[in-house]
């Protein structure tokens, strides 16, 4: 095998090759913006790898092809934006309950409603908090730059295989459309028996498999629901988090994403003038890095939450830490790029206290 | 001296236990069907079912086959899904046509336009079943539903949807016809239509299509053998029988 050279590509392209990498067969889109490059690309490139493209009739239909497919134990996928990603929500809730590893790929944009098609982090809620209907969560995966872009796709099949349950990787437009040098890499160890031993493919030999998420029966679907929760409890050793000169920081900035990322660059600066400034930025936002929040705050830490939208994931961080401290909050609007500069004097007046 | 003579058995997919359905139903019959077909032509180790949302949603109790329940009205999606994963399997939804022609119009259509190699049969009995009676799509001028009580007006609700001929116009078809299952003749011929279905899917050839006229004496408030005449008084007349699509028989010739 050739070593992996570098290459330029946006993050939109670098989610394409790590699910290619990570042996995706499938893939069902529907154009919306920022994440048409997906579609566009995995139009040929699916099909290069031997695997299966549908453009679906709506983003219900590709949700529904998701299910079906990854239904039979096979590395599958979706990708949309906020409104299609909304479309979603019914068989993502299907997967949840009948137990179906698909991946989700989310290019998020600003809303509500039609939004603007510029950055946003205003999906925090809906990816986080369930999405559809029940009690369910996903696993989420935020990168923060291209190359986590492909780093983290190729963790979401792991993970949404190892759990039995779908995955979204939360991007916005700014990580889609944004090129940065990538180097690829190769999984080892794919093992290709890989969701045989429950994936649909007809009852040869063996008693049928079903899967479903209807449970009628007394006491049924508390069984389930009792079994999804002790997943998600096992899940929590999957927390993973960028720790950023946290250790002599006077203040916690805690942003994901594109923002975490965009905080960085500011925090050097800050730094560079003698500020006390560190960083958490969680890659899993469920489960939460809270563990390791709740540990800054015991070390008398103080918080400032920074994301693109009104308030969100400040939520799950005072959430962790309120035993002890408090967050503040700043909240980027959407319809811009932010930059580093824009952060500046929201973490100088919370540096004052 | 009287003697029980077993006239017929189970074909081997078929599972020998109790149905939930209302005496009378047409979906045990419909089910059959499906269960001979696929043990006739070999298929039932290779077969997956896509179940749907309705009075069938427990389909899977009754036909020991691989099978996926998907949300109301998405499973020509999900059947494409999993076709698109296993080209190499048998892969057939069941709809009723609450479920098919409302809530999946988007869905069906564009599956059978794509033209998966995939077989629906669609069991239309002019109500929301399990929902207790409801106006469906197919709900004829006239009748009366819970949600209709007054009877189904032209001018309000429009006219019933005829969903073999819709999808008999599309490119990606094969096979659709449209049968009824009210007496043996009509369950021969039913049966034969399922059969060269599953037959098309085989062959790979396009989607195929069964549209099976059925009772719900429950929400029509009949007895079965009123309900059984309706079908031949009411529905016939509106939803004709016979094929609308057999590309195979066009290749024969
Ligand atoms: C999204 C959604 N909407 C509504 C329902 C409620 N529902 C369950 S079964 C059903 C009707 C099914 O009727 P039909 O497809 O005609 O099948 P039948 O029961 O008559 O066989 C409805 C509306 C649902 N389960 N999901
Ligand atoms: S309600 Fe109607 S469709 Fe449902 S089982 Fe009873 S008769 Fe059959």
């Amino acid at each position: 095998m050739s070593t992996p050279k570098r290459i330029f590509v946006k993050g939109n392209e670098a989610i394409c090759h790590g699910a290619l990498t990570a042996g995706a067969k499938c893939f069902f889109g529907y154009p919306i913006t920022p994440q048409n490059d997906i579609p566009e690309f995995m139009s040929a490139a699916m099909i290069e790898a031997g695997g299966q493209f549908v453009q679906a009739e709506s983003e219900v239909a590709a949700a529904n092809m998701l299910l079906g497919a990854a239904g039979c134990g096979i590395r599958a996928l979706t990708s949309s934006s906020s409104p299609g990603i909304s479309l979603k929500q019914e068989a993502i809730s299907y997967m949840a309950g009948s137990e179906i590893p698909g991946v989700i790929v989310n290019v998020s944009r600003g809303g509500p409603g039609l939004g603007d098609i510029g950055p946003s982090q205003g999906d925090y809620f809906q990816a986080t908090k369930g999405g559809g209907h029940g009690d369910y969560h996903l696993l989420v995966l935020a990168p923060g730059t291209v190359q986590e872009a492909y780093d983290l796709t190729i963790k979401a099949f792991d993970l949404a295989f190892k759990y039995r349950n779908p995955v979204m990787i939360l991007a916005d437009a700014i990580i889609g459309q944004m090129k940065e040098p990538l180097v690829p890499w190769i999984p080892q160890g794919l093992d290709p028996d890989e969701g045989q031993d429950w994936g649909l493919q007809g009852a040869k030999g063996r008693a049928p498999r079903l899967l479903k998420s209807l449970f009628l029966d007394d006491g049924a679907l508390a069984g389930q629901n009792e079994k999804l929760a002790a997943k998600y409890r096992a899940m929590q050793v999957e927390t993973d988090q960028e720790l950023f000169l946290t250790e002599d920081a006077d203040l916690i900035v805690v942003a994901f994403g594109s923002i975490g990322r965009i905080v960085k660059s500011t925090i050097r600066k800050l730094r560079a003038q003698g500020h006390k400034v560190g960083l958490v930025r969680p890659i899993t936002l469920f489960p939460f890095p809270s563990a390791v929040l709740l540990d800054l705050a015991r070390q008398g830490k103080r918080f400032l939450t920074i994301e693109h939208n009104m308030g969100q994931m400040v939520e799950d961080v005072r959430l962790a830490i309120r035993t002890v401290a408090d967050s503040a909050f700043h909240g980027q609007l959407p319809g811009n790029l932010p930059t580093p500069d824009d952060f500046e004097q929201p973490i100088l007046k919370a540096l004052e206290g | 001296m009287n003697q029980e003579i077993r006239v017929t058995n189970y074909p081997e997919v078929l599972t020998d236990r109790a149905s939930h359905y209302c005496p009378g139903c047409h979906h045990g019959i419909a089910h059959r069907l499906v269960a001979e077909a696929i043990t006739e032509l070999g298929l039932v180790d290779k077969t997956i079912l896509i179940g749907s949302i309705g009075c069938s949603v427990f389909i899977y109790n009754y036909l020991s086959l691989d099978a996926i329940e998907s949300p109301h009205g998405r499973a020509p999606a999900v059947a494409t899904g999993v076709k698109r994963a296993r080209p190499d399997k048998i892969v057939f939804s069941y709809q009723g046509d609450g479920d098919l022609a409302s809530i999946g119009m988007a869905e069906i259509m564009h599956c059978a336009n794509r033209g998966e190699n995939i077989t629906t049969i669609f069991v239309n009995n002019t109500v929301y079943g399990m929902t207790g009676g409801q106006m469906a799509p197919t709900t004829l001028v006239g009748q009366k539903t819970t949600t209709c009580p007054g009877g189904r007006c032209r001018e309000n609700e429009g006219m019933p949807i005829r969903m073999t001929e819709i999808i008999a116009s599309l490119g990606g078809v094969a096979f659709a016809e449209r049968v009824a299952v009210n007496n043996i003749k009509n369950i021969k011929k039913a049966q034969k239509a399922v059969t060269k279905a599953f037959e098309c899917q085989t062959k790979e050839i396009g989607f195929s299509f069964v549209e099976v006229l059925a009772t719900c004496p429950t929400n029509w408030r009949m007895t079965p053998i009123q309900a059984n005449k309706r079908i031949e008084t009411e529905m016939i007349p509106y939803f004709p029988l016979g094929n609308f699509k057999d590309v195979l028989a066009k290749e024969e010739k």
